[in-house]
């Protein structure tokens, strides 16, 4: 059958190349965009007037800003002032700034919601306000936080697929290439679904799991 | 600097006739999300097993791929093959209003379910058929019960509805990218854009905080009986 | 045809939640204008009884007769059966939406389709009969417990009910708050209000009883009129349990 040749000899290698590269983007984007959350969301709440109101600037425009026209400013914006990123670089970027401003918002409602009695048993212990931060608000506030940021992580497997519209052959691209190469765009961008359902689902799976072991009940 | 300011002054007028497309994606979608939202939603909490199960299946499949896919999925897929010639706008009216019927279907679902036993009991006892209970008396609250997690599907729709430059509709992203092609001024252009956007944004939300404010009852959802 | 005066025929209910037997063949009668008052430990399937006569909790077996007619498997015609039947629960259970006249008039206009100038007016006699009409628009959440049940009160009574099942209506109450349900309660069985009130409010079993009936393990085990309890030995056991809460 012509329709299973085509996705066993063409469609899977070339969605595997593609997967890579998205798989690629999640995993350098995840973390960082965790490292950025936690310190905008830090910024926010325990930063000095000018630093809470950057961090909350940038949020804002972060948030406001479609992802999609984000990649357009970093992509094709920036080089007009002498910044240039290669498309893996520019799609890296705006998948931490939207990741990291989404995820600081669950991080911040944390920590507002851990009792100011903590900071004060802190203080009494000796602690400056660095240390608390570091070792007492912030391990809660980021337990707490995980069922925000897993929800934020499964949008950021779903999101990557906007690279491929500033020209990074991710699983979506490849998908669309390969499409209109064989003018078979039902199948193809089916069998792409469902890799994505299939990431998806088995992330959604985990992160279960890490809420049943980490989240601290409130 | 003038050449930029006169260049902005003669693209916005462009861009803003995008805001009309936009926003018609917008509410759209979101009125196809609430009448498939609703019904969903009853149906899961009060309808047979396997209604339920075939809801979530939609909703999985909604919930779990990337509007770009969808948008893709549609446009170049599934109505061609169904020999449809459809306009980019409906295609993305479609996928929009089908994933935020999805997303809704969750939040109202939430909302009845949060609702204590005792209302229903009450409504029966009255009389009431289960579907008077619901529509008269379960609905009313859910909806009040779910709208702060509803008025979030504004912002959801109006970033995604950029995505739709995808399929070519012609919303501010489409016709920012089309002024960026003629003028060569990106950063200035797509800037301009993104502020159209947050104040699109913010906007919505003033109006959603008005609502929610006039259709509050003193007291609601306090005391849960 | 026979006239039936009884309004409420209940026939040997039983029912069990798993193997925990609730309700173990229970029986009785109730003719028009009786207040009937049930008492007893707690768990003992009082207030499941009470749904079992509305159907809202549907019992293994027996049979309901309102007004000669079955509503035990009655299919859909229960509603119509539940129009008769008013109740008024622990939790009272207002629908938190609406004031306090919404409340009231709601089923008048959903369920008896009644125009809405006279729902409205009715809703309003009821809310005065309970003393409420001062009230009329204002939400659940604004009213004591006390007034609220009141306010539930009036809607079971705004749909002229043959009978109005009372499920530990003051359970859930403040002992300031009781006193003016008691005497809302009251007052209906002077009036002539066919009741059946499940209850741990002796003084008021005593003073507005037709009938008191007491419940042990999921059988009536003693019943008679309420100036028998002092003395009677039909009323041991009822004496050893009232003993318990307060004297009389």
């Amino acid at each position: 059958m012509d329709q299973i040749t085509f996705i066993i000899q063409a469609l899977l290698p070339a969605l595997a190349d593609g997967l890579v590269l998205t798989l690629a983007l999640i995993a350098v984007s995840a973390p960082l965009g965790f490292l950025l959350g936690a310190g905008l969301a830090v910024a926010r709440t325990y930063g000095s007037r000018p630093l809470s109101f950057t961090a909350r600037a940038f949020i804002t425009f972060v948030k406001g800003c479609p992802l999609l026209l984000l990649l357009f400013i970093l992509y094709f914006g920036l080089p007009a002032v002498g910044i240039r990123f290669s498309p893996f670089e520019a799609a890296m970027i705006g998948f931490i700034f939207c990741n990291g401003a989404y995820n600081s918002e669950y991080i911040r409602g944390a920590l507002l919601s851990i009792k100011e009695g903590q900071m004060i048993a802190a203080s009494a212990l000796g602690m400056t306000r660095t240390q608390a931060i570091r070792y007492i608000i912030l391990p809660q506030a980021l337990r707490r936080a995980i069922p925000g940021m897993t929800n934020e992580f499964i949008y950021l497997i779903k999101y990557s697929s906007l690279a491929y519209m500033i020209t990074v052959v991710e699983l979506t691209g490849a998908g669309k290439l390969i499409a209109t190469k064989y003018f078979t765009f039902t199948e193809t961008f089916m069998v792409v679904g469902m890799v994505y359902l299939v990431l998806v689902t088995f992330t959604t799976i985990a992160a279960n799991y890490l809420e049943k072991r980490y989240a601290v009940p409130v | 600097m003038t050449d930029t300011v006169s260049l902005v002054l003669q693209a916005v007028p462009y861009l803003f006739s995008g805001v009309g497309v936009t926003l018609g994606l917008v509410i759209v979608s979101l009125l196809i999300g609430l009448l498939m939202g609703v019904p969903m939603a009853v149906a899961q909490v009060y309808g047979p097993r396997s209604v339920w199960g075939i809801i979530t299946v939609y909703v999985w499949i909604f919930r779990g791929l990337p509007n770009l896919v969808l948008l893709f999925l549609f446009y170049f897929g599934i109505y061609p093959l169904l020999g449809l010639d459809v306009p980019p706008f409906l295609v993305a009216v479609t996928v929009l209003g089908l994933r935020s019927g999805a997303y809704q279907s969750q939040i109202f679902r939430g909302a009845i379910q949060s609702i204590g036993e005792g209302q229903m009991t009450a409504a029966r006892s009255l009389g009431m058929s289960t579907s008077q209970a619901i529509t008269g008396v379960i609905l009313p609250q859910a909806m009040r019960i779910a709208l702060p997690g509803w008025s979030n599907e504004y912002p959801i729709l109006l970033t995604d509805s950029a995505v739709c430059y995808a399929i070519g509709v012609m919303e501010i992203l489409t016709r920012a990218d089309q002024i960026v092609v003629l003028t060569a001024e990106p950063m200035t252009i797509y800037l301009v854009a993104a502020a159209i956007f947050i104040l699109l944004n913010y906007g919505g939300m003033r109006i959603f905080a008005r609502i929610e404010k006039k259709v509050n009852i003193p007291g609601f959802g306090e005391r849960a009986l | 045809m026979e006239e039936n005066d009884y309004i409420l025929q209940v026939e040997d209910i039983h029912k069990a939640y798993g193997d925990r037997e609730v309700l173990r063949g229970v029986s009785f009668t109730v003719r028009k204008g009786e207040t009937k008052v049930f008492i007893g430990p707690s768990g003992t399937g009082k207030s499941t009884l009470l749904r079992c006569i509305n159907q809202l909790t549907v019992p293994d077996r027996g049979r309901v007769f309102l007004h000669g007619e079955e509503v035990t498997n009655s299919g859909s015609r229960i509603n119509y059966f539940r129009q008769r039947m008013g109740m008024v629960f622990q939790n009272f259970y207002l629908f938190d939406h609406l004031t306090a006249v919404r409340n009231v008039e709601i089923a008048l206009l959903k369920v008896k389709r009644m125009d809405p100038k006279a729902a409205r007016e009715k809703a309003l006699y009821e809310l005065r009969q309970v003393g409420m009409e001062d009230w009329a628009d204002h939400y659940p959440a604004e009213l004591s417990g006390g007034q609220a049940q009141r306010v539930s009160i009036a809607r079971a009574l705004a749909m002229d009910p043959d009978v109005i099942l009372f499920d530990e209506p003051t359970s859930a109450l403040d002992p300031e708050l009781t006193r003016e349900v008691l005497e809302v309660m009251k007052k209906l069985s002077n009036e002539g209000m066919t009741m059946l009130v499940v209850t741990h409010e002796m003084g008021f079993a005593l003073s507005a009883a037709s009938e008191v009936l007491f419940m042990e393990r999921g059988l009536i085990v003693e019943s008679g009129p309420p100036s028998e309890i002092p003395t009677s030995p039909v009323f041991e056991r009822t004496r050893k349990f009232v003993g318990q809460f307060r004297d009389f």
